[in-house]
């Protein structure tokens, strides 16, 4: 019996390996790799959004040759990495406010192009505060208009930089400080929230992708491709926050795994308002494995199990499996 | 115009931030025991050399390999790889097909001529190792690397011991062994055949130290009343006579009494003499039978039928009577005194092999209990400069085990003879299942390795198992999780949110940069083989 | 060139001699007319290496002027009225960054109730932003203020507001000697930002600084912006040699010499002022007038030295501090020396006309000592009495 399959013994899934050539590795495997966000700055220790967002901009950073410029909104990536009087970033980086980094980065687009010099690319980028909630107005027009501007949401659901606060991308029954784990209905409402990637695939923009941090080679490919596309992008990145969702440090990759798995975080790339591939769930994991590891859920298992809401998730996350089909040859 | 105070700012300037002060655990590097090393007999250090199987490498795999165990080829045919027993991806999907792997760099090593130098000084020391089965010629082997003379005497016409009359053809070709042999040969290791070893003691006062390996080569016997027309034979004497050439006349219908893998190697053999009823009685069940199962399963499929639970009362004049047998409570089992009559042209014995122990009568202080020679960790027995290994000494009793003694008896007896006592180097805590993160692995079961149809092989003497080719072998290397060591994955170094790991290049691994690690042990759950510990900071 | 323009299209026009590289705009009554203008410049390539960018919000129109300015572009915008409040957390935003964006604003009033009428409470409101604010007299003005704003802005590395009313000046068809191309070349440099995104030589801009540093950071930002009351006139100096007319940069006083009372105000209401202190001066009555073109930042020694001995100022207020009184007169009651007398007249408020008629009563009033410290020109009381009747 002939293999003829390729096989690298962790395959695509670990950041490295000694088996693949050179050019098949990720961006991260490279010791010389940008490191566009830089040691020395004050995240929370083991946090996603840090690590979404040098993965993502040192992708871009290979994917453009350097030519990269980053504009970057209010929120914990952008306190965390420039307090006076040390930034962690190595790359070009503006920070202007909280709700216009999309409409900014658009204005640096604007710019280059004027100037003549569209060797260098924009790259926008915040937290779910920013994104999909004050600075959706701007994330909107700039998709519209088709600016020549790859915007990153790195979405860790809720305002974390203020103090885990509810935002419009926090889940149902999560506790967050603004939708406490109290009353009969404990943790955030059911019903609520939205999804950016679809409202983005509305705009039928070249380029919609969802990723997260527990699968680099996912991520990076499509940031590569992003950077490959011209006009409007927008890549939303799952990046789990310790703080937040009250999970442990070590655990950061492992829950956005899960969240995957679970099916509660679909990933998938849509081309001009259309999905166009899926990443299907290779472990499939009930959201309550997910939810456990998080003190945010934690009210869903103590004092009693509340199974009422564990199905409530389950059936979202069971409802995105089939819209997705993230679940192929399975019969949904 | 210089840009504005305080709100621009100098790229990476935060690198003037130690974030390692926040540090209350650190990540910690460490390499831990694959089961699969762990469970080999020979000791080998199997995930280190699929390591290099895995790049393709199999050369430098051969000779890392090779450290442990001259007979990777011979290994790859005839080991009960305990290693797979033990492989941690057998809780995942299938264990490696580390016999397969092994066996495929044994041949390419024979196919290739790759020899192995002997590049340590002469030592000026002699030794003789008695027996040139598997554990001698280890011994033989490893002494000769060491750069002693070593001379191995054996009381048979050719070398290979157990290997050659006690394993059939169509397990272990002939070819291969002798290239296995004759490798050790070309090292400069002396092999005189036909010539018996009567005291080690005499030896003694001619070489330095002695390394006793006679194995266990005497059929055990039991009382059968049987008539005189009864054709009643060893089992070892039949392997040995096919193995030479002059295969015994055994008839049609063979019963084989026992259930060892003996007993199994007999049947099987008979079916290929021509015997058209091969029967196996046993006196137990099947799942409390010592073969291993692939060879029942293989000697079933071949046409061997199995009797269990049964003893045999008597034989004679073309029948045996057989008393079936029921288990106590204990599982021991119990006459029933019910009878039944089998045709039989002959009976091979196969219910275990005793130690001829002439070689050490002359030495009072050599201790034998329960008819083996005893040893101490050093192998050494009780009288000084005598060393004794393999099937004659407390052992499974497996080719793989005498192998191992065979290296594990010739650093011994290489410390001895320098005066510094060998002492082996601690062994690491197990990479146990649970330490890895399997997520990273690719799913992919094993591969399997041809056999050759049933109702051919039941007349040839050709190997029942083939050889992985090359891309199998390169596949089944690669699904080794390389538990509990590190192998460059690169996970640690991609997954730190501080960039506090540092990649050293290819082979040196990776750093922490403790000065700006917080100690959150992402590298730690992320690792894959579970090579990295998180451990509290002194206060 | 004198010739018969709109106010909205002469700026315009200006405008886009200035060769800017990234208009932003979100359209807003009474600015359309500006934009509507410089974006069919751009559409029709008279204005070429230039980016028109139609945005959804004021406040993104902003934002996108951050951006261009910070990546090296030399960016323009205009608003008004609710407009300017929109995006008035990026007015603080880009002048704090350092940005020399400059920006029109067709002054109009706020609502609610809403009126799209002018007046200054726009600007007025945004006068603490760090933006260097210029009030234009009349269209000719408006037109030249922006060549200089530019100059000033890129100079100072601050942005800067050119304030002008809304409709009375933006839609007023009036003779304007729009600058030349070749002249705009001769007097705005290309633009040297002071601080850009790029690749080659990386920045980080917009960091957060704590209170270690924030007091530095503000102090600084003042005295930058103080330089440009010396650079003003230095710069108006130099338009004059290249454009071969006056432009009135800091202050612009009129019959104010031997005046006892002077009249301060900004913007358009100039004009009708002057008119009725010439008739004042037929009259008799030593009285001046002294113009405001810039009010941040504020120009107060140009206004001492302009007032000299006049002992009553009189302050015509375009906007209005409820609770509290006159804006202007704000800022300029600690200039003052102590014998002197202050009044706030706040007029025009929403569009109302400012008459010659009611500005000669109110100014004869206080000739007379008889006009109250603070006054609403035209107040209507019968207005006043139906707002206290209860309805129906």
């Amino acid at each position: 019996m002939t293999q003829h399959v390729r096989f690298y013994q962790t395959g695509s899934f670990a950041v490295g390996n000694r088996l693949l050539p050179a050019e098949a590795r990720t961006v991260q495997s490279d010791p010389t790799r940008a490191n566009s966000l830089t040691s020395g700055h004050r995240a929370c220790r083991g946090c996603g959004e840090a690590l979404g967002a040098r993965y993502v901009l040192d992708a871009a950073m290979r994917a453009t040759g350097g030519r990269l410029v980053t504009v970057n909104a209010t929120g914990c990536l952008e306190v965390f990495s420039t307090p006076y009087p040390e930034s962690s970033w190595r790359v070009p980086w503006l920070h202007s406010l909280f709700g216009n980094a999309p409409a900014v980065a658009s204005g640096v687009a604007a710019a280059l192009k004027a100037r003549g010099r569209t060797d260098i690319r924009v790259l926008g980028q915040g937290g779910d505060g920013g994104t999909v909630d004050i600075g959706f107005g701007a994330l909107s027009g700039m998709f519209e208009r088709g600016d020549d501007v790859l915007f990153v949401c790195y979405d860790n659901q809720g305002y974390m930089n203020t103090g885990v606060q509810r935002s419009g991308a926090t889940p149902p029954a999560a506790r967050t400080s603004t939708t406490q784990a109290v009353g009969p209905a404990p943790g955030n409402v059911f019903g609520q929230g939205k999804s950016a990637p679809l409202i983005a695939m509305a705009h039928e923009i070249p380029y919609v992708a969802t990723a997260t941090i527990a699968d680099l080679h996912d991520l990076e490919s499509k940031v590569e491709r992003a950077m490959g596309l011209h006009g409007a992008r927008y890549l939303h990145v799952l990046v789990p926050c310790p703080l937040g969702w009250g999970s442990d440090a070590a655990q950061t990759v492992r829950i956005a795994r899960l969240a995957v798995q679970s099916g509660l975080f679909p990933v998938f790339e849509a081309e001009r308002g259309a999905v166009s591939a899926v990443s299907p769930i290779r472990h499939r994991v009930l959201v309550e494995e997910y939810l456990r590891p998080q003190a945010r859920f934690r009210h869903l298992f103590e004092p009693e199990r509340r199974a009422d809401v564990i199905d409530g998730l389950q059936a979202i996350a069971d409802r995105n499996i089939r819209r997705f089909g993230l679940l192929p040859g399975e019969q949904t | 115009m210089k840009p504005p105070f305080a709100i621009t700012l100098r790229v990476g300037s935060s690198l003037a931030n130690k974030t390692g002060a926040w540090r209350t655990e650190r990540p910690v590097y460490l390499d831990r025991l694959p089961p699969c090393n762990d469970a080999c007999p020979a000791g080998e250090n199997v995930q280190g050399w699929l390591y290099h199987a895995e790049s393709g490498d199999y050369e430098t795999a051969w000779r890392t390999l090779m450290r442990d165990n001259p007979f990777p080829a011979v290994m790859g045919r005839v080991c009960y790889h305990p290693c797979q027993t033990a492989c941690n991806r057998g809780q995942l999907d299938d264990a490696v097909g580390i016999n397969a792997v092994e066996r495929f760099l044994g041949d390419e090593a024979i196919r290739r001529g790759w020899t192995v130098p002997v590049t340590a000084p002469p030592s000026g020391k002699r030794v003789l190792v008695v027996g040139a089965g598997p554990s001698g010629l280890a011994a033989a082997y490893h002494l000769r690397l060491l750069g002693h003379e070593v001379t191995v005497r054996d009381a048979a016409s050719r070398a290979g011991g157990m290997m050659r009359y006690g394993i059939p053809a169509y397990r272990l070709a002939r070819d291969v062994l002798d290239a296995e042999i004759d490798r050790i040969a070309a090292m400069g290791v002396t092999i005189e055949l036909s010539h018996a070893v009567p005291d080690a003691g005499a030896a003694l006062r001619e070489f330095d130290a002695v390394f006793l390996a006679v194995g266990a080569q005497l059929s055990r016997r039991t009382e059968i009343p049987a008539g005189d027309s009864a054709r009643i034979l060893d089992a070892l004497r039949v392997l040995h006579d096919v193995a030479e050439g002059e295969p015994p006349m055994l008839g049609q219908r063979v019963v084989v009494y026992g259930g060892g893998n003996t007993a199994m190697d007999v049947a099987r053999t008979a079916r290929r003499l021509g015997a058209t009823d091969a029967v196996v009685v046993y006196r137990r069940t099947r799942e409390r039978m010592p073969a291993q199962p692939f060879e029942v399963a293989e000697a079933e499929q071949e046409g061997v039928r199995m009797r269990w639970l049964s003893t045999i009362a008597a034989a004679g004049g073309g029948t045996v009577k057989v008393e079936r047998m029921r288990l106590d409570e204990s599982g021991y089992p119990r006459p029933t005194g019910e009878f039944e009559e089998l045709t039989a042209d002959s009976v091979v014995l196969a219910i275990g092999q005793d130690v001829d122990r002439t070689v050490v009568s002359h030495l009072p202080h050599v201790s034998v209990v329960d008819g083996v020679v005893q040893v101490g960790d050093d192998m050494m027995t009780g009288q000084p400069g005598v060393f004794a290994g393999g099937d004659m000494v407390p052992s499974p009793r497996t080719v793989t085990a005498a192998v191992g003694h065979g290296k594990q008896a010739a650093r011994h007896i290489d410390g001895w003879l320098r005066g510094q006592p060998y002492v082996p180097p601690p062994r690491h805590p197990l990479a146990t299942f649970e330490r890895l993160n399997t997520w990273y692995y690719s799913d992919a079961p094993a591969t399997v390795r041809p056999t050759l149809d049933a109702a051919r092989r039941v007349d040839t003497f050709d190997e029942v198992v083939g050889g992985l080719d090359e891309g199998s072998a390169l596949f089944e290397a690669r699904r080794c999780l390389s538990c509990g060591n590190c192998f460059e994955c690169d996970n640690c170094f991609g997954v730190c949110p501080d960039n506090a790991v540092v990649k050293l290049g290819p082979g040196e691994r990776y750093a922490i940069d403790l000065d700006f690690c917080k100690g959150c042990g992402i590298c730690v759950t992320e690792c894959p083989c579970g090579a990295i510990d998180l451990v509290p900071e002194d206060t | 060139m004198l010739s018969q323009i709109e106010g909205s299209r002469a700026v315009a026009e200006t405008v886009g001699h200035c060769r800017p590289q990234v208009i932003c705009a979100y359209p807003i009554s009474p600015q359309t007319h500006i934009v509507e203008a410089l974006s069919a410049l751009v559409k029709s390539g008279r204005l070429t290496a230039c980016e028109f960018v139609n945005v959804e919000s004021e406040f993104a129109a902003m934002s996108v002027a951050i951006g261009a300015s910070a990546a090296g572009a030399r960016a323009y915008t205009a608003t008004a009225s609710q407009g300017l409040l929109y995006m008035a957390e990026a007015l603080y935003n880009a002048s704090g960054l350092g940005l020399p964006i400059v920006m029109t604003v067709a002054n109009r009033a706020i609502g609610a109730p809403i009126n799209i009428w002018n007046d200054h409470s726009d600007a007025m409101s945004q006068r603490d932003s760090g933006w260097i604010q210029l009030y234009a007299e009349d269209n000719q003005a408006a037109a030249d203020l922006h060549v200089l704003a530019f100059r000033l802005a890129e100079e100072l590395s601050t942005p800067v507001m050119v304030c002008m009313d809304g409709f009375v000046l933006t839609h007023a068809v009036e003779a304007v000697d729009v600058p030349s191309q070749a002249a705009v070349d001769r007097f705005l440099p290309a633009f040297q930002p002071r601080q850009v995104l790029d690749p080659d030589a990386p920045l980080t801009i917009g960091a957060m600084v704590g209170p270690e540093a924030f007091t530095e950071v503000r102090y600084l930002a003042h005295t930058n912006q103080l330089r440009a009351l010396a650079r003003l006139p230095e710069l108006a100096d130099q338009f004059a040699a290249t454009f071969h007319r006056d432009l009135d940069a800091l202050v612009s006083p009129y019959r104010c010499d031997d005046a006892s009372t002077v009249v301060v105000a900004l913007g358009s209401v100039l004009g009708t002022l002057k008119d009725t202190v010439d008739g004042m001066r037929t009259a008799g009555m030593p009285i001046g007038v002294l113009g405001l073109t810039a009010f941040r930042p504020f120009p107060a020694a140009a206004i001492k030295t302009a007032i000299g001995a006049a002992k009553r100022i009189v302050v015509l207020e375009r906007a209005f501090a409820a609770g509290a009184g006159g804006i202007v007169s704000a800022d300029l009651a600690p200039v003052l020396p102590a014998d002197r007398e202050l009044y706030t007249v706040v007029a025009g408020l929403g569009g109302r006309p400012v008459t010659r008629d009611s500005l000669r009563e109110t100014l004869a009033a206080a000739f007379a000592g008889r006009l109250a410290p603070l006054t609403f020109l035209d107040l209507d009381e019968r207005l006043l009495r139906a707002a206290e009747e209860v309805p129906s």
